[in-house]
């Protein structure tokens, strides 16, 4: 029958050129790159720099043997500060090895970096009974005016005061924080606005364990997409005369879902920082803030949308005036695609946010730290990237051997025991940072390689300041078991603007400040940030680029709630802005 | 389990084919209203579009008839469930329910398809689509309560349509074959059984490797087919231990794959050998 033959050769055609389509719609999900007219180029100088630091993982307890280069694979993380008040960056680095020292490197405003960590009494942080660090965040939490530090760790935390004469009093034990918690992160934020920095210690491994003297190995995750059985996120408010009082319970954001990193700001216009939350084996999570009196998990959008969260990001990407959230997840080729979330805030209209990654923003492989900056001065936010695991023997690889518990029942592996050893293995290994250039509508395209960025370490951390004053960001990245990069910005295109708050009424460090400019026809909207990414922190200075737009009105919104506007502001330079006092007059 | 004959006399709502559609209809609604397992409803309305789309066109082009489309449901709603795509696209939802279908009609020997529709599109996307497709990224909450409820529900249904014995001949070679994996890579014996108590394991044995259109004539040819699957997977997992790069691309999902590599050859030969026979008494 030759009218059968015609159609089983047009069905056959058919299947054959879907086939092709496969193949090809594949080649294409790899993302597309940018070029090196893209006007970011950065440059790694951290030796020159006089920076060395190298990090170190953490042995653990024996019985974690066969899986420790797994389960000890955190701790390399960096935070910005200005802990001289001299206008110039400063870098502090965690290490996560006992007796190995953190440092804090003082910015020499000469282009280099001088380690200053031994004489300000904060390098011997990894003492035995006493926990490792897992990372920092700065912030004035007694008003005198000098960012003091906060190290997370898996161990006691430590509250290190800075005495304004470049040392540092550990003053933990009187404060209350003395707790034992095995913790990644910490954001600090005023969320009931009384002018005192509160604290939020985000718990990862429940808090009765002690890696280095465990009494079980059921110490893992009990589901790789809904566990709750992490360590307790604490909330410490402050009361003043130095000292916090826990009120995590009464305020409702004990969240046990294995958090890793926080991010504090407003996310619904009602004046109150929220809390968002990136939690490994689970769904992200939102905390509204209802009038500082308690939080309430938000419907967001967010519930059903279960990864492996790493690092939040906030940053106004279309220039709406609205802080939208990059969580970075965990994508392998042929075993899992969970992509990272870009999630675009609509929460004022409709109480929610709207996922948008696709591309190379969703798919950067096993990411971890994260930033949004605008890294060529063009007037939109650029996100840089951390990627990578573990990375070891390149000819061995444990994605196999964890595929065989990561479906199956949860008391299987909750046990790490059950866990198939991981040897000398890589675990998405050997990845690149990315480094996304936002071209607004157009999406983002990655321009790491033409941008100087092709190291291949296991990135953690990620910090953006503008290190030697020259109105561009620079890039910082600490890499777990590897060296610090500084990635210098060598570009200097388009117009900016840069400001630094400080808080009379409110917290001195101005740490929940939001700042919205505007230029041409956008407005872009950034945060004063008392920890953000994975493990970080930003400077403190907000950094706007401008392209070649007119800048126009600066409105300031005081975390007290005071709004401040001013115009005529000269582009091109660091503005110290002062909280006004009530009544005052704006400009 | 695709499409089974209903007895003579049998009620439509006891035909073990409307059987297996109820059980997988279950694993849908209640994966989805727990965990969410879909990832968007727009990925189940384009996988089961698609396929029954693709059902009702090429029956009634290659065969004169619109076909029943119960196995286009069972088939689309496999995929929407096990393929994970990178995030935000649908392509290989069209594309998978249009190849899996189409496979029915197109890799045919003597009459009959080869492949399980749905474990084609899936072998398929793993071999030549792994920078876009993951297999199962979701494992519906690592649950052991839900997955104890498919269980006892798959095997109700397994012994209704009369395939039960492959799925229990797999369940216990699939054991086997892990204490000698174990045997073989040391480790922890529950890493090496682990992967059966999870979620891709059920929407396998329940729906996949009992397919009767896509595997062999007789009771024991089945039950010995099966346990050659689970050899193979075993192969599969021993070169995943040892770190065979040839195989690599096979880790991902090594019973799906085994599947796809055994079940078309033993269909193959078991058509071949009917064929033979007959020619042999005519």
């Amino acid at each position: 029958m030759p009218q059968v033959s015609w159609r089983r050769f047009f069905v056959t055609a058919a299947f054959a050129a879907a086939v092709a389509g496969v193949v090809a719609l594949n080649r294409r999900a790899v993302g597309s790159v940018g070029d090196a007219r893209e006007g970011i180029r950065l440059s790694e100088v951290a030796h020159q720099s006089g920076i060395d630091f190298v990090h170190q993982a953490p042995t653990l307890d024996p019985m974690l043997a066969h899986i420790a280069p797994h389960v000890a694979a955190l701790g390399a993380c960096v935070s910005v500060t200005d802990v001289n008040n001299d206008n110039w960056p400063d870098l502090y680095f965690t290490t996560s090895r006992f007796g190995a020292a953190n440092a804090l490197y003082l910015n020499q405003r000469d282009g280099t970096f001088r380690d200053v960590s031994a004489e300000a009494g904060v390098a011997e942080l990894n003492q035995a009974g006493e926990g490792v660090s897992m990372g920092a965040v700065w912030g004035d939490y007694d008003n005198d005016g000098f960012e003091d530090l906060l190290v997370t760790k898996w161990g006691y935390p430590q509250l290190l005061r800075n005495l304004g004469n470049g040392r540092f009093e550990d003053v933990t034990e009187r404060s209350g924080l003395r707790r034992w918690m095995n913790s990644n992160g910490a954001v600090w934020l005023d969320f009931d606005r009384d002018g005192l920095l509160d604290l939020y210690l985000t718990g990862y491994f429940r808090s009765d364990i002690d890696f280095w003297n465990l009494r079980t190995t059921r110490i893992m995750q009990h589901s790789w997409e809904f566990a709750s059985n992490g360590g307790k996120n604490l909330l410490f408010k402050n009361i003043g005369d130095g000292r916090f009082e826990d009120v995590t319970d009464t305020m409702g954001v004990g969240s046990t879902r294995w958090t890793l990193a926080a991010a504090a700001a407003d996310f619904n216009d009602d004046g109150w920082p929220d809390l968002y939350l990136a939690n490994d084996y689970g769904p992200e999570e939102l905390f509204l803030n209802r009038g500082g009196r308690r939080f309430e998990l938000a419907r967001a959008g967010l519930e059903d949308d279960s990864k492996s969260g790493m690092a939040v990001a906030l940053g106004d990407v279309y220039n709406r005036g609205r802080l939208d959230v990059f969580v970075t997840n965990i994508s392998v080729r042929g075993f899992l695609f969970q992509g990272n979330n870009l999630r675009i805030n609509f929460m004022r209209e409709l109480g929610r946010f709207d996922e948008i990654a696709s591309g190379v923003v969703a798919d950067a492989g096993w990411a971890w730290g994260a930033q949004f900056g605008d890294l060529n001065n063009d007037g939109l936010l650029d996100l840089v990237v951390a990627n990578g695991f573990i990375s070891a023997d390149s000819g061995r690889d444990y994605w196999y051997a964890m595929s065989k518990i990561a479906g199956a029942q949860g008391n299987i592996f909750e046990d790490a025991k059950n866990w198939p050893p991981i040897g000398t293995a890589s675990l998405s290994g050997y990845e690149r940072s990315r480094v996304l250039l936002n071209r607004g509508r157009e999406g983002f395209v990655d321009v790491a390689q033409e941008a100087g960025v092709a190291d291949l370490l296991d990135g953690r951390s990620v910090a953006l300041a503008d290190l030697f004053n020259r109105g561009t960001l620079d890039v910082v990245i600490a890499n777990e078991k590897g060296k610090a990069l500084v990635y210098r910005s060598t570009a200097y295109p388009g117009h900016w603007i840069a400001l630094k708050l400080i808080g009379t009424r409110s917290n001195r460090s101005a740490i929940g400040a939001e700042v919205t400019v505007e230029f041409g026809a956008v407005r872009q909207r950034q945060v004063v940030a008392g920890g953000m990414g994975f493990c970080s922190q930003n400077d403190r200075r907000l950094h706007f680029g401008l392209g070649d737009q007119r800048l126009g009105r600066v409105t300031i919104r005081w975390p007290t709630g005071t709004e401040q506007v001013l115009n005529g502001l000269a582009p091109d330079r660091l503005h110290v802005i002062t909280e006004p006092s009530p009544g005052a007059q704006q400009r | 389990m695709t499409a089974v004959q209903a007895p003579v006399g049998t009620r439509w709502w006891a035909d073990p084919k409307y059987l297996i559609v109820l059980l997988i209809t279950l694993v849908l609604v209640a994966g989805e209203a727990r965990y969410s397992i879909l990832g968007g409803y727009d990925r189940l309305a384009t996988t089961l579009g698609t396929c029954i789309a693709t059902e009702v066109l090429l029956s009634r082009l290659l065969r004169g008839r619109v076909a029943n489309i119960s196995s286009a449901y069972i088939t689309g709603i496999s995929l929407a469930l096990l393929i994970k795509p990178q995030a935000n696209i649908l392509w290989p939802f069209a594309l998978g329910g249009f190849l899996a279908i189409g496979s029915k009609y197109v890799l045919t020997y003597r009459g009959r398809h080869l492949w399980n529709p749905s474990n084609f599109a899936i072998a398929l996307f793993v071999l030549v689509a792994a920078d876009s497709v993951a297999i199962l990224s979701h494992q519906w909450g690592n649950d052991l309560r839900i997955n104890l409820v498919i269980w006892a529900f798959g095997l109700a249904v397994a012994s209704r349509a009369r395939v039960l014995h492959v799925t229990l001949t797999y369940v216990v070679c699939f054991v086997v074959l892990a204490v000698a994996r174990n045997v073989i890579v040391a480790g922890p014996l529950l890493a090496e059984l682990a992967p059966i108590t999870g979620p891709m394991y059920q929407l396998f044995v329940f729906f996949m490797v009992t397919d009767p259109r896509t595997t062999v004539g007789t009771r024991r040819g089945r039950m010995v087919v099966v346990a050659i699957v689970a050899v193979v997977e075993t192969v599969i997992r021993l070169a995943g231990d040892f770190q065979v790069s040839l195989l690599r691309p096979l880790y991902p999902s090594p019973p799906l794959l085994a599947l796809a590599i055994v079940g078309p050859i033993a269909m193959w030969w078991d058509l071949h050998r009917q064929t033979r026979k007959q020619s042999v008494r005519a």
